[in-house]
């Protein structure tokens, strides 16, 4: 099949192939041909899955904007399709691949850029207020200027409802508990949401502007604080890109220990979240346990990593801690222990018939609309999409041990519970798997690894490169698409995560849903608030 | 019924049992406040590590509502403010608002570094460098995050108890 797209590419007037091999492509295009290239890609008989969409300012190097869409096809084959020369607007694409409709917008507000053809043309990331003709990731704004002093706070726009009957419900920024800040406008009739309008981004940080001309150990140290629960996800991600580019080969022993700190993370996001969808219908029986189970987890985090959400573990080239002989028995017994408590509790929440009652059919997304938005993690599998990182892409140990991506039809509250339930004994399956391979090697106990030492603090990157990483979090797959600059510090680094893939689909999932189900299709999804608006 | 009696035995305590009354040190900060602490939590912008560590505090470990303190759903019902991040630029006129809404007396805890001096984000065009730019703040909590354990201590501060150390519990 590559061959076949290598052929249809190359068939383009002006295309040129920077990269082809097996696993990767780069290909150059002319603008008005995109929108043609990618229809094609996306009438191949299994669909590519977006990665990201990075929009560049090159103009400096003489390339004016770029646009770089990274897609992911069968085969573990990730293909680039790039443009440059854009001037002042770029040909949109989200009326064929819907999924492209968020960082559209964003480009729009961050660079000034016009997305030709784009339905929606509201402001995203910077909210109404900000002065005109500020855009933050122009090479060109003055760094004086990058303070906050150019916002006033004005009303967000949103859709209106009118008609007998049709009731508006504003909630947030600020909610109830301790959740992080959103503005929902729900529009009903009776009960049932008609509409529902999620005004994300209050979090912005200004994340990606921060991270240029940074080295790559203060970058990491920022991209670790995205979001505190998909720590080691977005470190694993960065530290991947980071390692293409300065061509770093890694120890069998660096992989083991990353895979088992990705599934740390999995296990207690997914046993925390399974109690937080029980809190989202007053099951509290269930919330303890869940809570339970995941501070136990995070004490375990600490115990054998320090840090109870494993941040700083994760370093380009290695790991800043590897576990002693006595570390790794008190992981393994741990473990041992908490997996016999999950298949305990976990049956009181599965047959509690009120909870299943709440969760069956509340919170349908449907395949089509997950492929289109280009959901991912959870919520996708839960609907019917068989896509998992650590199964489409050989990565870290994935590939030896055979994981098998969960995948559920229905796509309601029920569904998405039943794949973290899966996903969890799968994640305790492959810890214990590793953990004996070390047990049983015993080399983790002796060795001193060479990249924990100080090789790394010295690394250089080469000059204008470009390298991506990915990995699966507990909540999809998280991208980062990362560009040097001639010191070989950060130019650019885009970062797409799981939630800002995921945040639009929640909006559909509440359609013709009851308000009060809210709060249950919202923590079923488990979305940051962080990391997607960065 | 009779599993979870049985898993309860064999569970065992995950708290450690704790003198709740840990005994006075100093002037409280703010004595009107009394003993007993209904907080708002106000996330500013965090990284959302401090905010799933304050949610850990209604766990059954940590339980704080045995020290007399709670959550509340409005900042009409709070004596104490608990933010979290640095003031991300969106949210500073609802943090103001959030903080006009409470009665007096009043206190501003911050919650975490980011909260402190802005973190990681300092130097954004997007956020101030921490929520003492835009409310009054009297207690700090530093951590990148701050445990449960820092924050109850943070918590006791304010009514001048002695700090606790719940470490000991295993």
């Amino acid at each position: 099949m590559q061959n076949q797209l290598r052929d249809y590419l190359l068939s383009q007037p002006d295309s040129k192939i920077t990269i082809w091999s097996n696993n990767e492509g780069f290909v150059w295009l002319e603008v008005d041909d995109l929108p043609k290239v990618l229809e094609y890609l996306l009438t191949l008989p299994e669909r590519p899955v977006w990665l990201t969409h990075v929009m560049n300012d090159e103009r400096e190097l003489g390339h004016g904007f770029t646009l770089y869409l990274l897609l992911h096809l069968i085969g573990d084959f990730t293909l680039t399709l790039a443009i440059k020369g854009l001037d002042d607007s770029f040909p949109s694409l989200t009326p064929i691949f819907p999924a492209f409709n968020w960082a559209e917008r964003e480009a729009q507000d961050l660079f000034g850029l016009k997305a030709k053809g784009h339905p929606d043309n509201r402001p995203l990331i910077l909210h109404p207020g900000w002065q005109i003709g500020f855009h933050p990731l122009r090479k060109d704004i003055p760094s004086e200027s990058l303070n906050d002093d150019k916002y006033k706070s004005v009303p967000l726009p949103v859709p209106n409802a009118l008609g007998e009957g049709i009731f508006e419900i504003p909630v947030g920024p600020i909610h109830a508990g301790i959740i992080e800040p959103g503005h929902f406008r729900f529009q009903t009739i009776g009960e049932t949401v008609l509409n529902l309008d999620a005004q994300l981004f209050y979090t912005h940080k200004g994340i990606e502007k921060l991270l240029e001309g940074k080295d790559l150990l203060e970058g990491l140290s920022i991209i670790e604080r995205l979001c505190a629960v998909c720590t080691v996800s977005h470190s694993l991600a960065y530290c991947e890109a980071v390692e293409k580019l300065a061509d770093i080969e890694l120890t069998r022993e660096t992989l083991l220990w990353r895979t088992i700190l990705a599934e740390l993370e999995r296990l207690y996001n997914h046993i925390g979240d399974i109690g937080n969808m029980c809190a989202g219908v007053g099951f509290a029986l269930g919330n303890a346990n869940g809570l339970q189970g995941k501070e136990r987890l995070q004490r375990l985090n600490h115990e054998v990593f320090a840090h109870r959400f494993l941040r700083g573990v994760v370093v380009p080239g290695g790991l800043k801690i590897i576990p002693d002989s006595k570390s790794l028995y008190a992981l393994k017994n741990h473990l041992t222990e908490i997996a016999r408590d999950f298949e305990e509790w976990i049956p009181l929440i599965l047959e509690c018939y009120e909870f299943r009652q709440r969760a069956v059919t509340t919170g349908m997304l449907k395949r089509e609309s997950a492929i289109d938005l280009g959901v991912t993690g959870v919520a996708a599998r839960a609907s019917g999409v068989n896509f998992d990182w650590r199964t489409a892409h050989a990565h870290l140990l994935y590939p030896e041990l055979a994981v098998k991506p969960v995948v559920e039809e229905t796509g309601d509250v029920w569904a998405r519970i039943s794949v973290r339930v899966c996903e969890v004994r799968e994640s305790f399956r492959i810890i214990m798997t590793l953990l004996r391979e070390v047990i049983i090697t015993g080399e983790s106990a002796v060795k001193v690894s060479p990249e924990r030492s100080g090789q790394v603090r010295n690394l250089k990157l080469p000059p204008l490169q470009i390298a991506w990483g990915c990995a699966e979090s507990p909540r999809g797959t998280d991208v980062i698409w990362l560009m040097t600059d001639e010191q070989g510090k950060i130019f650019r680094c885009r970062i797409r995560t799981a939630a800002y893939a995921n945040w639009p689909a929640v909006p559909l999932a509440v359609l013709g849903n009851i308000v009060p189900d809210f709060p249950l299709i919202n923590k079923s999804f488990e979305l940051c608030y962080s990391c997607c608006d960065r | 019924m009779w599993n979870l009696l049985r898993r309860s035995i064999k569970m065992g305590r995950l708290a450690r049992k704790i003198s709740i009354d840990s005994g006075t040190t100093s002037e409280p900060i703010l004595p009107e406040l009394g003993q007993s602490l209904h907080i708002r939590h106000l996330d500013c912008g965090s990284c959302n590590g401090c905010d799933w560590e304050m949610t850990a505090l209604l766990n059954p470990v940590y339980d704080i509502q045995r020290f007399g303190f709670d959550f509340v759903a409005s900042p009409r019902h709070a004596d104490v403010l608990m933010c979290t991040g640095p003031a991300s630029t969106h949210l500073v006129r609802a943090a103001r608002d959030t903080y006009e809404a409470m009665p007096n007396p009043k206190c501003v805890v911050a919650v975490g570094d980011c909260a402190i001096n802005g973190g990681v984000s300092q130097g954004s065009y997007a956020s101030r460098q921490g929520i003492g730019e835009v409310l009054p703040v009297q207690v700090c909590i530093p951590g990148c995050p701050p445990t449960p354990e820092d924050m109850i201590n943070g918590l006791l501060q304010i009514i001048g108890k002695r700090p606790i150390n719940l470490q000991k519990a295993d």
